[in-house]
């Protein structure tokens, strides 16, 4: 994965497989303190103890079409290699939570990158599931609900793409000014 | 900048598609987003699949996902599905390819064969 934002998006269809009907996308940084945390949450189906203790195997997976499951794999390199790290906690019947951590200004840092393209991507593909963007840095706070756009959108479908579109330049629009250059990697580009 | 009351226009102007919508046949571009997917490229294929569908406001058109297909080698693929009509299934796109499909296949009607699995097995 190039990008953080693409991990998130990778581990979202694990909360969407779930069955989840609400999943929740908060990306949290403090530069003073160079932390940077990103959470997903969801409501779906959870999993048990043995089931979770897998999930970090790249050689685990609960799928019969193929014999490995990278997702969680990548997303917590991601994090060890800026000294970080990844947690899984779940509960059947009541939905999971996956934190990773990461060092800001790390030299392994890999590029946040476009997160407006995954909340959105996600939002399009499944509209029939609630998601919570929150986007928090320095104290400063985003927060995306579709469960507000549906009170407005009515019997129209997120799936639409002229709504979709609408989310992406909306996402855009209110949060570029509080991307901090961190957020670019390792290796601030020129 | 954008505010979510923008929406209600949106809301609008889609309850008179979606009312002659029924008329015309459905088309249906899915394009593959588990983690093979995903790597290889296929957000920006999907961002690209509505932006293009957006702007020209195809009526009939949806964009969507689905899991691993079993081809991770030739990812991103999209596959288009139409009413009536075989599958159509495309190989190592990228947004640059999905202005031509967009242009030729849902719009003009005819796939876009060598963007197809069919010429990259040959």
């Amino acid at each position: 994965m190039q990008e953080l934002s693409l991990n998130i998006l990778d581990i979202a269809q694990n909360s969407v497989r779930a069955n989840a009907s609400l999943i929740g996308i908060k990306v949290e940084a403090d530069t003073a303190a160079e932390r940077l945390i990103i959470t997903i949450t969801d409501n779906g189906c959870g999993m048990s103890a043995e089931t979770v203790a897998g999930v970090m195997d790249p050689f685990y997976t609960t799928r019969k079409t193929r014999k490995v499951g990278l997702g969680i794999s990548f997303f917590r390199l991601a994090a060890q290699q800026t000294g970080g790290d990844l947690t899984v906690e779940s509960e059947l019947g009541k939905g999971t939570r996956v934190t990773a951590w990461f060092t800001l200004g790390h030299i392994d840092l890999a590029p946040v990158g476009d997160l407006e393209g995954t909340v959105t991507s996600l939002v399009q593909c499944n509209p029939d599931i609630d998601f919570v963007y929150t986007l928090c840095v320095d104290g400063q706070t985003f927060e995306m609900d579709t469960r507000d756009m549906r009170a407005i959108l009515g019997e129209v479908s997120l799936a639409e793409p002229q709504v979709a579109l609408f989310i992406r330049e909306y996402l855009t629009e209110n949060t570029q000014e509080m991307i901090p250059p961190e957020f670019h990697g390792g290796i601030i580009p020129k | 900048m954008k505010s979510l009351a923008e929406l209600a226009a949106i809301r609008d102007k889609m309850r008179q598609t979606v009312a002659t919508r029924d008329d015309k046949a459905s088309v249906r571009v899915v394009v593959g987003m588990a983690t093979c997917g995903i790597a290889a490229g296929a957000r920006p294929v999907l961002n690209a699949f509505t932006e293009d569908v957006a702007r020209r406001a195809l009526e009939n058109v949806m964009v969507t996902q689905t899991g691993c297909i079993g081809i991770c080698q030739y990812e991103p693929v999209v596959e288009v599905y139409e009413e009536g009509k075989e599958k159509v299934t495309y190989v190592k796109m990228d947004p640059a390819k999905v202005a031509r499909v967009v242009s030729e296949h849902l719009v003009g009607g005819t796939p876009v064969a060598e963007y197809t699995v069919g010429t990259i097995s040959k």
